[in-house]
């Protein structure tokens, strides 16, 4: 076997800056503003989706701030998977491991799907007859997304940084154009949002809204997946995630503004492509094309950003033999986990051309909230043993523990949201997760490299 | 048959090129380079407080 003469080590490749971590965060999210979000409005009418918004709002401000302290200090592949093995032990971080790849993979499953939905509602537009196969297009956008993915992360997230700000720049002409800033305004939420049409299902709708209230936000802790590539950690996750967390609040209140102010909620709350429907309503070609395009450009780029970080989590569990250590190899050219890119391909396209949406969504959403639900012990473990005078952080997050408390109740107001919609699906996924930890505790364990997996030079825990 | 007919044709062909591409790349990687060497990273060889990860 030929042996190359320069490379004796081989690692992921130190590329990205702070942008590259806010494309990366905010493109995973960006589809759920133009789709998903307004299930919400379904639930609990108008007013509901906007207070889901801002509840989800505050839960993701928590995440951001808690995620960005701790993982300027454990910058690794791996993201929480690689904080929960160092802060709370190896069976935590073996779920919060599963929990990454399956909120991802799904994830990328359902965008797959999108893409082939998206190219036959133009197809059927331009006069198309007798439907269109969607399976090549669903298959084409995985398939592109992982080439791009495993020939480098540098080119991915370049990609993924300006399909992110086209679909942003996108929803706020979209908001000019309509709102009355420029040219005529089209807005009519006061005979949209009144009477019966206020809050129709009251309260409990309000809280059945939560679960979709998620949509808004629901990836940016992708960021820290980054982790290992980014030039300076200690001032590119804090600075990208914070900042993609404010870019995502302006974009789903300018979403929500916009949606909420031309449609009725009855329609509104079962739009498929709600903010492509808005542009229709506005009457003019141009924004009807901008929004077309920049609802595929968000799907295309949350796919993308998904690969990355499922693969990332996969690698870093190779890698400390959570998994087969086949799986922490790197690419010596492209300095990519590509062993770990490859076999999440086949998994992705069992799910996008086998499994419903619905269900495939489902199964992300519920996985993204275990790992919420996992962060404020983190954070609070995090900071009793290593307070702040022993180890020094690229961030600190303010008001502790407010924000792990705040996050931790939040989390189980959407777990009952959650329950009231999709009760079956909850029950089944933590049986299924209590059997995985079952036979890691008590087969996969035995093979995982216990002395080299904590890696960080950090004083000994305090109290230990 | 159609432009869209044609689409479908492309995306199966673009897909396959694109699936070629990684499983060719693959092989030939696994067979030029070492276990040794594609396994040799190794977590917080350059994490973010290396210079001062202690205070105090």
């Amino acid at each position: 076997m030929a042996q190359t003469d320069t490379t004796e080590h081989v690692g992921l490749a130190r590329v990205l800056g702070p942008a590259h971590v806010w494309a990366l965060g905010v493109g995973i999210v960006l589809v759920g503003e133009y789709m998903g979000w307004n299930f919400a409005v379904g639930k609990g009418g108008a007013y509901a989706a906007l207070m889901a918004c801002w509840f989800a709002g505050i839960l993701y401000t928590c995440v951001a701030m808690i995620d960005s302290e701790v993982t300027s200090t454990v910058a690794a592949a791996g993201g929480q998977y690689t904080q929960a093995k160092h802060i709370v032990g190896p069976l935590m971080a073996f779920n919060v491991g599963l929990y990454l790849v399956f909120a991802y993979t799904m994830l990328e499953a359902a965008n797959a799907i999108t893409v082939g939905f998206l190219v036959d509602t133009v197809a059927t537009m331009s006069g198309h007859e007798g439907g269109l196969d969607q399976r090549p297009f669903i298959i084409l956008s995985i398939m592109f997304l992982a080439w791009l993915n495993y020939r480098g992360v540098l080119a991915t997230l370049t990609f993924n940084l300006v399909i992110t700000a086209i679909a942003f720049t996108a929803i706020i002409i979209l908001f000019l154009s309509t709102s009355g800033i420029l040219g005529m305004g089209e807005m009519n939420h006061a005979a949209l949002m009144s009477g019966q049409a206020a809050m129709p299902y009251g309260w409990l709708g309000v809280l059945a809204a939560m679960h979709f209230g998620l949509w808004y936000y629901l990836g940016i802790e992708g960021t820290t997946q980054a982790a290992e590539e980014v030039r300076s950690p200690a001032r590119a996750l804090p600075f990208g995630t914070l900042a993609g967390v404010m870019t995502l609040a302006i974009a789903a209140t300018l979403t929500w503004y916009v949606c909420a102010g031309l449609m009725p909620w009855e329609y509104l709350g079962q739009s498929g492509v709600p903010l492509f429907d808005a542009a229709r309503l506005s009457g003019s070609t141009f924004l009807m094309v901008l929004l077309g395009i920049g609802t595929l450009f968000a799907t295309l780029a949350s796919a993308n950003g998904c690969i990355n970080d499922a693969s990332r989590a996969w690698f870093a569990m190779g890698r400390d033999k959570y998994l087969p250590g086949w799986f922490g190899a790197v690419h010596p050219k492209y300095r990519t986990p590509y062993r770990a890119i490859i076999f999440l391909v086949p998994i992705a396209l069992i799910f996008a051309l086998g499994a419903p949406l619905d269900q495939v969504i489902t199964f992300s959403i519920l996985s993204g909230l275990l790992e919420y639900t996992f962060m404020p012990l983190n954070i609070i473990l995090f900071r009793r043993k290593w307070p702040l005078d022993t180890i020094k952080r690229g961030y600190e997050h303010p008001f502790h523990p407010l924000p792990a408390m705040v996050l931790l109740g939040l989390c189980g107001l959407a777990f009952f949201a959650v329950f009231l919609g999709y009760g079956t699906q909850l029950v089944a996924m933590i049986v299924f997760y209590i059997v995985v930890s079952l036979w890691f505790h008590f087969w996969r364990y035995r093979f995982v490299n216990r002395g080299a997996q904590f890696t960080m030079p950090w004083p000994k825990p305090r109290g230990y | 048959m159609d432009m869209w007919n044609l689409l479908e044709l492309a995306a199966w062909g673009a897909s396959a090129l694109f699936g070629l591409f990684i499983v060719i790349d693959w092989i030939r990687t696994d067979s030029t380079y070492s276990e040794e060497i594609l396994m040799s990273s190794r977590e917080g060889e350059l994490e973010a407080m290396t210079e001062e990860s202690h205070r105090g």
